[in-house]
């Protein structure tokens, strides 16, 4: 970590956007991570995304549980909402803030730990539900915090820094979240910002589950040489399927694209994703080909990346409830809690 | 682009703003870390070596190396700079044990020096340790040439200068005063090896519209100072005219204001903006109630009754287009400005007629001698120019350089040295990493702003004329300001080979100064950097292909404020902080090298 802030000096020509404001407006505190970590970079994706995007701060709430991920949310966007939760317990407390307050944007940031060994209970439970919030695991195969033991996200044969190579299958978020029907998946790499900002944008403005598996290199105990979360080998077997540019409603689409290679998709709120596909075989809106395409790569030691699938049809947990528009915290006490009375009334509905 | 050439002195030097704007390229950064230690000696002497009088420049520097000073790009007002050159100064212990000395024997060379300025008393400074018998030769009956006659005793002490200019005479230096040189050529015919002209330019422009000779009350700025200076004027009208709005000028108004006037007025011919005094100097004169009028351009003397009684002037009027550029302007009308006194700040001339014009030295259109800019030799062998008599009117800090330049080529000259065979700069870089996140220097930003200059009291710095109304920094602003300073020698050096591009160093950095990204041509890489790159006068620092991806990382040096944060969220140390010192050569450099010590210098 470091010991000094980052200075407040900017550079006067950087960019402000519709509310006025600089990327450096969403920054946090200084990061307490290691020097390198790829969770950085994805922190400055986030900011990267929130600013472009013009969230009010206040708009916005930070969710996570504990690991190295967990911390990050500290390290934006200072002025919002958060709450770091129990380990693994993000996707509950999220749901709970989420039913309180509907009109909030979420990021849950989470780890391969975090989401896929104490919490993977939860995790599964927030995509069935369709909870709608952004969910970003960030992927690097061990368990930094406790001095690199591997997760359960570790590549068979992927060696340790010290000790055997690991011989358990490992759990991948992007099937995982397939195989549940979240509606809106991606992975990307901390390294590559090009990719990720955008994806971090479609996330936070899709209307359901968006996840978002990031590989995020450990750069102490999982980036040397027979790793296969490490910054060399990521970079060696990354495959870029669909990438996507996030254009906001009511704005052209300006970017020039060869016909047949550009596929535009309404999202809910007006704004336009266009997808543009690198692998022509890629199908991205069938579940079950988008399975096979990927585990067929997966095989052969291929790292996908871009939105590997997306459905804007399903209904979120607000609607599949069937709650009312305004966030129940805005309720008043009497609408929210009707009493006694009318709980026996209820009941004596169903005796 | 191809990989940035680190290896050049020139690259870092170009980062190290202020030390690159001063044209004896003093190491500010340097010396203002040992103020800030506490190290006032080793300030001052760190100053000495490039610029010879750290008291008198203290006070009165041009200071090209404030505008250059990169905080003045990052906020608005570069680091004081000048004035804790003379913090150093004021709070200096007793260093004339530290001056070089002369040796006991003379090398057997002569070498006259002509002008007790800043320009000769360099060179003596630089000449008489080695050896040399250095004469100066002086027309006036004491030294210092126009820091003593020119510039007023409110700005620079005579005590400053003469403890500044003691320590060089203290060289076994030769002085000559009441010894004008009426003949070059006569000179030459003694016996000396080289010789140096260090004259200044020492005729005050003249402004011949009628009225000029019609009265005594007409003053030509520089001598106007000379003779106040030396006490022969003791007193000034009511009303002041100064024409022009030079830093002379601004001189000439205030001693004005020191000896019985009270309504002064300095006459502008063009707007604010296309004046040539510098901006503290206009605030200087007009924090002491002095008006600035523009656009008023002289015509004529209103003599009444054999008595200056005004001067006419023409109302002007200007256009400016979008460069900045401006026309010579219309007559709009006329005005009349009565006054008592009216002095002239119009500029210098240089003026050689004492030197000869068949003895090898060609001059051109204005009375200037040819003058080669490195070698300081005219076209006559052994003979040297430097300061405001080498290439007209400049100021001290430029007579300083030459001085040394001369030097360098006095000293090839007489050991039968090709002069143009000069040593180039030298680099040195260490790095000054300490620990983890430690650092040998304050990386910390300090948003403080720039400290306010102590005045003497208004009423009270008019009571004499030799009241200085700089106070000088107390020791709390100085240290304030001292933590103003960037520390831009304190370079960041990037080795392409350990990068694994991670992204954190551009991510942390404050300033957005940093990109990777595919290389091109600069510029093509201008319009693809973090953060628009439009100050051409500022380097890109390319690297190598890095390993992983083979694209390149490109730093914009423009406003990195050298906080170190880049290299210290870098997980492999592929970015350092290292401390560039570039290595400038002076005539003792010249010297056959003792026998290498085995303990290395001490560096800072």
């Amino acid at each position: 970590m470091s010991f000094i802030a980052k200075p407040k000096i900017t550079h006067p020509g950087i960019p402000k956007n519709k509310l006025g404001l600089t990327a450096r407006d969403y920054e946090g505190t200084v990061s307490t991570l290691c020097a390198g970590c790829g969770h950085d970079s994805v922190t400055a994706a986030i900011v990267q995304a929130v600013f472009e995007l013009g969230i009010e701060p206040h708009m916005l709430a930070k969710m996570s549980g504990i690991g190295c991920s967990s911390k990050t949310p500290a390290y934006f966007v200072s002025q919002s909402h958060g709450f770091n939760s129990v380990h693994g317990r993000m996707p509950s407390v999220t749901t709970g803030a989420n039913a309180a307050n509907r009109d909030l944007m979420y990021v849950g940031v989470s780890g391969d730990g975090d989401s896929l060994s104490i919490g993977v209970g939860q995790f599964v439970h927030a995509i069935r539900r369709n909870l709608n919030m952004c969910y970003i695991i960030e992927n690097n195969g061990v368990y930094g915090l406790t001095k690199g033991q591997f997760s359960a996200s570790a590549d068979i044969g992927s060696k340790p820094k010290k000790g055997e190579p690991n011989n358990q299958e490992p759990i991948d978020p992007v099937s995982t979240a397939l195989s549940l029907g979240a509606t809106y998946i991606a992975r990307s790499f901390s390294g590559d910002k090009e990719q990720l900002v955008p994806l971090i944008k479609g996330a936070l403005m899709h209307r359901g589950f968006a996840l978002l598996d990031i590989v995020s290199p450990c750069v102490t105990f999982n980036d040397h040489e027979g790793s296969t979360k490490s910054y060399a080998h990521t970079r060696q077997f990354y495959h870029h399927v669909v990438d996507m540019d996030y254009v906001p409603p009511a704005e052209e689409i300006k970017a020039a694209y060869a016909e047949g290679d550009a596929m535009p998709i309404e999202m809910h709120d007006g704004s336009t994703i266009v997808l543009r596909k690198v692998d022509k075989d890629y199908d991205l809106t069938s579940r079950s080909s988008a399975f096979k395409f990927l585990r067929e790569r997966f095989n052969a030691g291929e790292i996908t990346t871009g939105l590997l699938y997306l459905d804007e049809s399903r209904a979120e947990m607000h609607e599949l409830m069937g709650n009312i528009d305004s966030p129940l915290s805005q309720l008043p006490l009497d609408g929210l809690h009707p009493g006694g009375k009318e709980l026996k009334k209820l009941q004596n509905r169903y005796r | 682009m191809k990989p940035t050439d680190t290896s050049n002195p020139d690259y870092f030097h170009k980062v190290v703003d202020c030390q690159r704007g001063c044209p004896a390229h003093t190491d500010v950064p340097a010396y203002i870390r040992m103020i800030a230690q506490g190290e006032f000696s080793d300030a001052y002497m760190e100053n000495r070596k490039s610029n010879v009088f750290p008291g008198i420049l203290g006070r009165v520097c041009d200071r090209p190396c404030e505008p250059a000073c990169r905080r003045g790009r990052v906020e608005d007002k570069p680091v004081a700079i000048c004035r804790l050159k003379r913090v150093a100064a004021d709070h200096r212990d007793d260093i004339t044990a530290r001056l070089p000395k002369a040796p006991d024997t003379s090398n057997g060379k002569k070498v006259a020096l002509i002008g007790a300025g800043c320009a000769s008393l360099t060179v003596a400074n630089d000449l008489a340790p080695l050896g040399y018998e250095v004469t100066i030769f002086e027309a006036l009956q004491t030294t210092g040439g126009l820091m003593r006659t020119n510039i007023p005793q409110f700005r620079l002490p005579p005590k400053v200068l003469d403890e500044e200019i003691g320590y060089i005479l203290d060289m076994d230096v030769d002085l000559k005063l009441n010894h004008p040189i009426d003949s070059l050529k006569g000179l030459l015919d003694e016996k000396f090896d080289a010789v140096f002209v260090g004259t200044g330019a020492p005729r005050g422009k003249n402004l011949e519209i009628p009225g000029r000779y019609d009265s005594e009350n007409i003053h030509i700025g520089i001598d106007w100072l000379e003779s106040v200076a030396f006490e022969h004027t003791k007193s000034i009208g009511k009303r002041v005219l100064i024409i022009g709005v030079g830093n002379t000028a601004m001189d000439c108004c205030r001693t004005s204001l020191r000896i019985g006037a009270d309504d002064v007025k300095v006459m502008a011919r063009k707007p604010r903006g296309y004046f040539k005094a510098s901006d503290w100097e206009l605030e200087d004169a007009e924090e002491e109630n002095v008006e600035i009028l523009i656009n008023h351009s002289p015509k004529d003397f209103v003599i009444e009754n054999g008595r200056l009684v005004g001067m006419t002037f023409e109302m002007m009027e200007y256009n400016i287009d979008e460069n900045g550029r401006i026309d010579r302007g219309t007559v709009v009308g006329e005005k009349i400005i009565p006054c008592d006194d009216v002095v002239l700040a119009i500029g210098q001339d240089n003026a050689f007629p004492w030197v000869e014009r068949d003895i090898g030295i060609e001059f051109d259109e204005w009375d200037c001698p040819i003058v080669n800019e490195t070698t300081m030799m005219c076209g006559r062998d052994g003979v040297f120019f430097g300061g405001d008599s080498a290439f007209g009117p400049k100021n001290i800090i430029w007579a300083v350089e030459h001085g040394h330049q001369a030097a360098i080529s006095i000293h090839r000259y007489c050991q039968g040295e090709n002069i143009e065979d000069r040593l180039p700069d030298g680099l040195n870089l260490a790095s000054q990493k300490m620990g983890m996140h430690e650092w040998s220097f304050s990386n910390d930003y300090d948003a403080a702003s720039r400290r306010l200059m102590p005045h003497v009291d208004l009423k009270e710095r008019f009571k004499q004329i030799n009241i200085e109304v700089e106070l000088g920094f107390t020791a709390e602003q100085a240290v304030e300001e001292v933590e103003r300073c960037l520390n831009c020698d304190i370079q960041t050096v990037f080795t392409a080979d350990l990068c694994i591009e991670c992204d954190a160093c551009i991510d942390i950095c404050p300033v957005n100064c940093l990109t990777m990204t595919s290389n091109g041509d600069e510029d093509d890489l201008r319009t693809r950097l973090s953060a628009p790159a439009e100050n051409h006068e500022q380097d890109l620092y390319v690297s190598a292909e890095l390993p992983q991806t083979g694209r390149v990382m490109v730093k914009d040096e423009d406003l990195c404020v050298h906080c170190s944060l880049c290299a210290e969220r870098c997980p492999t140390g592929a970015w350092d902080m290292q401390k560039s010192t570039i290595k400038i050569p002076y005539a003792k450099d010249e010297l056959p090298k003792e026998t290498p010590r085995l303990v290395a210098e001490s560096g800072t």
